[in-house]
């Protein structure tokens, strides 16, 4: 580790980030009347914190409704709205609520999120913070916990590392070693902020874990994270050089989108300013689509030729392949095994992205709890099973998820969406138009990317990392494992709603 | 080389606003008033420009509440809270069971810039539902090579022939064809405009329709009676669809006519051969209600020489029969198997339609072994048709249907044909295929939700305690 990045290094436990909204979404409104006359006893009462009061201030704070647990604490003795001498104080729903979200990110799981992304731990229990409304795959399935535990864990000595490289052919490439058993999508130089860029490099410093440059080349702001940066060759091959593929440890090759599989990557001529266009050696303004696919690679030996080109220019960089879920995921994942890949990233078909026609985010290529399945169980066939670090994304969204994936059979996971969601996402989906994301992260207008902080964006990240980890550290506690390696493949951790009595 | 068959899409913004998904509204009695921080001005997207123009000058309804691309940044950023989103009940209102709301949307976008959609997140929808939503197309990787469609690096066929083809063709010792070639039309693309099942409709709704076929190079079905003086002008982008009892009646439409739609009847067949013996050179292609017996019906018809068969849906995509109705994909696979069996299937032409609202539903029917579409309610809605419903029960038009100029109803109409065939690339560019007719009943392609099933959660899961 560098000293410049001894320096940087964030806490683990950064406290509480806030929104920095001056309206915090939430899915009840509590509002103060006029007729308020600042007693204080709100503050009192309210054992969730919407009401405070400061000694030196004579009024009572706004409420912060996003705590609120709404008419659930009608029974209870603190209910303000009944306690409140003066009558000030009222209730409803917040119709924004109802408008908020999607199936896939329901409003509950953006709130639960941000929870997280503030506190670093679940404080508001009323939101589903562990599954979406997709009536299907994660959304179905639940974790089968053991009636009685074999043995007593304590939660606290949970192994959570993910190994990267199981290669025992591979003597040159080092044992990596990441503390949490996922890391960070790639998001362009181009498709994000650089704010968000940096906040996503500082949170994978953080946990030592990495994030990925995605395909728009390696920004300079980057550089003191190189120790946990991916860096990706994807078909356009949009800034990378051979100094790039030397920085790191770690190198991706996109073969294939999740979102957008069969299609190229594809960058609006809006998002493309002079700083991209300089990144992406292209002219600013223009619309940059990558190439599919790779037209260097029509078989696995193509496949392998690239691995070799790049482990000439850094033999001791880990590879990954990040390949969709077709119909023959299975063959193209052993495939990437026997060409020398030590990582096979699958991106399943309703993972994140910039922008991708609506028709191939969809219907095409597969889910991913399917390929997981499928993958896993081909590579144990195989006999290689033990030999290659599975990794598994496109459509990760809590840690429940990742503790899914895990049982279904991969190593690990990639997670994107969740990452922009602890930066205020709301899934609006328009990452692509105009200026921009509206909200500052996935913009690279200069005014609008203002709206973030490179601190705030870490730390909020880091609190999700948090949360995430004491989250699945406690489940594996109560399945009585002492790290999540043993978790893999444990599909008996599991239940199936369509299967279960 | 021949020149690549492109259709080109013309702007034609909506006559009508449209339904939009969400609408801001502001509790403007708790405002500050004089905030100079105001939110409205920070809208990256300017949609409350047009608040203040209506302020004013009071000429126009406060409609831009529609545009609103759901940022929420006024919502979060205003001093006093007062701003705040919620769902237009409108929205909610448009469509069915089966077209929803944001798929009717969609079309009135695409109708109006012929762009495909495209847009930034992931999926948000239902990992997987009825009907078309539980099969998934194919892609190629790395070991299969793709096709750039899209961006015409490569071309891709999308043209599909009607009519019958021989088994094999016949040759004299001097080496001349004496097979009888029967006749065949080829569309640039793998869909016929058939007349929408509901609207209110004029002379001006049926020359939209015939116009963009002319100007597509596909064909139009519809009754006789709709086929007027100027409709007639289309010459053979227009197909009557009869009945056989009144084949007599309209003997010169047929013989001026390339194709015919026959509705079925018991001797089909000897009304089929009624009108050829009118016009030899006219395709017949038989119009079927979709039933869960139509495997069966179309092996009979396609044993006793039919050239083309059309089964129709409901527009919910579902069978006819009243018992267990099945949805349009899986008779599709049944009726392909059967003439796969019977040695009929490259000999007879299948079409389909009912319940197909996306343009990766025709991909998908074809997938399931039909070898094209007709469209009607899509095209409708791409002329700002609402659904309501209202044109049945005798209530105005909101979007006053039959006034539409048929220049205009065309371009709608282009642009969505334009979209979605451009969709129609993405898909097969992905999968690598460079022509629709090879697409057909490419039945390992695709990804069927109880395959998957079986093959995964199944396997794990079933017969557990």
């Amino acid at each position: 580790m560098s000293t410049k990045e001894k320096m940087r290094r964030d806490s683990r436990t950064p406290g509480v980030i806030p929104t920095r909204f001056r309206n915090a979404l939430s899915k009840y409104r509590v509002i103060r009347s006029a007729a308020c006359i600042g007693c204080g006893k709100c503050a009192e009462l309210c054992p969730h914190g919407v009401h405070q009061r400061y000694a030196a201030y004579d009024k009572t704070l706004r409420p912060k409704d996003y705590e609120c647990r709404g008419y659930e604490c009608r029974k209870e003795k603190y209910f303000c709205i009944d306690k409140c001498p003066a009558g000030a104080l009222s209730l409803n729903l917040n119709p924004v609520y109802e408008a908020l979200g999607d199936y896939r990110w329901p409003a509950d799981l953006l709130l639960s999120t941000w929870d997280q992304a503030e506190n670093g731990r679940i404080t508001n229990t009323m939101f589903e913070s562990q599954i979406g409304k997709t009536s299907g795959g994660f959304d179905k399935l639940r974790l089968n916990f053991p009636k009685r535990i074999s043995r007593k864990v304590d939660p606290e000595e949970v192994d959570m590392s993910l190994l990267l490289n199981r290669r025992s052919d591979d003597k040159i490439t080092p044992r990596v070693r990441i503390d949490v058993p996922w890391y960070g999508g790639g998001m362009s130089f181009g498709s994000g902020s650089d704010t968000t860029m940096v906040g996503k490099a500082r949170a994978a410093a953080a946990w030592n874990t990495f994030t990925c440059t995605g395909e728009g080349g390696y920004p300079e702001i980057l550089y003191p994270y190189d120790d946990h940066v991916i860096t990706q060759v994807a078909t356009g091959l949009f800034g990378v050089r051979e100094e790039t593929v030397q920085r790191v440890r770690f190198i991706e090759f996109k073969y294939a989108q999740g979102a957008k599989p069969g299609l190229g990557g594809h960058l609006l001529g809006d998002k493309n300013t002079a700083a991209v266009a300089r990144m992406r050696e292209a002219v600013p303004g223009t619309a940059l689509f990558s190439p599919f696919p790779f037209h260097s690679v029509y078989s696995i030996e193509d496949h392998k030729k690239h691995v070799d080109w790049i482990k000439a220019m850094n033999p001791k960089a880990l590879v990954s392949a990040k390949v969709s879920t077709p119909s023959d995921v299975d063959m193209v994942a052993v495939g990437c095994y026997y060409a020398g890949v030590n990582v096979v990233h699958i991106d399943g078909s309703y993972g994140g992205t910039g922008a991708a026609p609506d028709i191939a985010k969809k219907n095409i290529a597969m889910p991913i709890e399917y390929a997981i399945t499928k993958v896993h169980e081909f590579l144990k066939a195989e006999g290689v099973r033990d030999e290659v670090t599975l990794i598994a994304s496109g459509g990760i969204r809590t840690a429940h998820d990742i503790v899914k994936a895990i049982a279904l059979g991969a190593d690990g996971c990639v997670v994107g969406t969740s990452e922009l969601v602890a930066l205020e996402c709301i899934r609006c989906k328009n990452c692509e138009s105009g200026r921009g994301c509206a909200r500052g992260i996935a913009s690279t207008d200069p005014e609008l990317k203002l709206m973030i902080e490179e601190d705030w964006a870490a730390a909020r990240i880091i609190n999700l990392y948090r949360s995430w980890y004491d989250q699945i550290r406690a489940i594996l506690a109560q399945f009585g494992m002492k790290s999540v390696a043993e978790l893999r493949g444990r599909t008996d951790c599991l239940t199936h709603l369509d299967y279960s009595r | 080389m021949p020149k690549k068959y492109h259709i080109d899409a013309r702007p034609a913004p909506p006559r009508f606003t449209p339904v939009g998904r969400f609408a801001i509204i502001d509790f403007n009695e708790d405002c500050a008033g004089a905030c100079h921080n105001c939110v409205k001005k920070k809208c990256i997207y300017k949609n409350y420009e047009k608040e203040s123009d209506f302020v004013r000058g009071l000429d126009r309804p406060v409609e831009f509440l529609n545009e609103c691309m759901s940022c929420l940044c006024c919502v979060q950023n205003c001093t006093k809270g007062v701003v705040s989103r919620v769902v237009n009940p409108e929205y909610g209102w448009l469509g069915d069971d089966y077209w929803k709301p944001e798929q009717i949307m969609s079309i009135w976008n695409q109708a109006t810039t012929g762009k495909i959609p495209v847009s930034g997140a992931g999926y948000g929808g239902p990992f997987s539902g009825p009907g078309f939503d539980s099969m998934w197309t194919d892609m190629s990787e790395i070991v299969r090579p793709t096709r750039d469609g899209i961006h015409g690096r490569e071309y891709i066929s999308t043209s599909v022939d009607l009519g019958a083809k021989l088994p094999a063709l016949s040759f004299d010792d001097k080496d001349r064809l004496v097979s009888q070639l029967p006749p065949l039309i080829e569309i640039p693309v793998p869909f016929m405009i058939d007349t929408p099942p509901f609207g209110e409709f004029s002379e001006n709704v049926f020359e939209s329709l015939a116009l963009a076929a002319k100007e597509m190079g596909t064909i139009f079905i519809t009754a006789p009676e709709n086929i007027t003086k100027k409709i007639l002008k289309y010459g053979k982008a227009v197909a009557p669809r009869l009945d056989a009892a009144r084949i007599g009646k309209f003997r010169s439409l047929i013989k001026a006519s390339a194709l015919v739609e026959l509705e079925d009847s018991r001797d089909v067949v000897k009304h089929v051969k009624k009108i050829k013996d009118i016009n030899p050179g006219v395709i017949v292609s038989v119009r079927i209600p979709l039933r869960n017996d139509a495997p069966e019906r179309a092996s009979k018809l396609a044993t006793a020489g039919v050239e083309v068969i059309h089964f129709h849906a409901g527009t919910d995509g579902m069978s006819s029969d009243a018992k267990e109705p099945m949805f349009i994909k899986d008779v599709f696979r049944n009726i392909h198997r059967r003439l796969v069996s019977d040695m009929q299937r490259d000999r007879v032409t299948l079409v389909a339609s009912g319940g197909i609202s996306m343009a990766e539903h025709m991909a998908k029917i074809i997938i399931c072994g039909a070898d094209c579409v007709t469209i009607g309610l899509p095209f409708l809605i791409a002329m700002e048709c609402r659904m309501c419903g209202g044109c049945v029960k005798g209530a105005a038009c909101p979007v006053e249907m039959s006034k539409i100029p048929p220049r205009y109803g065309a371009d709608r109409i282009i642009n969505l044909s334009s979209a979605w065939r451009n969709q129609l690339l993405e898909v097969l560019g992905a999968m690598g295929i460079r022509e629709v007719r090879r697409l057909r009943a490419e039945f390992g392609r695709a990804m069927f939700m109880e395959d998957l099933e079986k093959d995964t959660f199944e396997r794990i899961f079933a017969g557990r305690k």
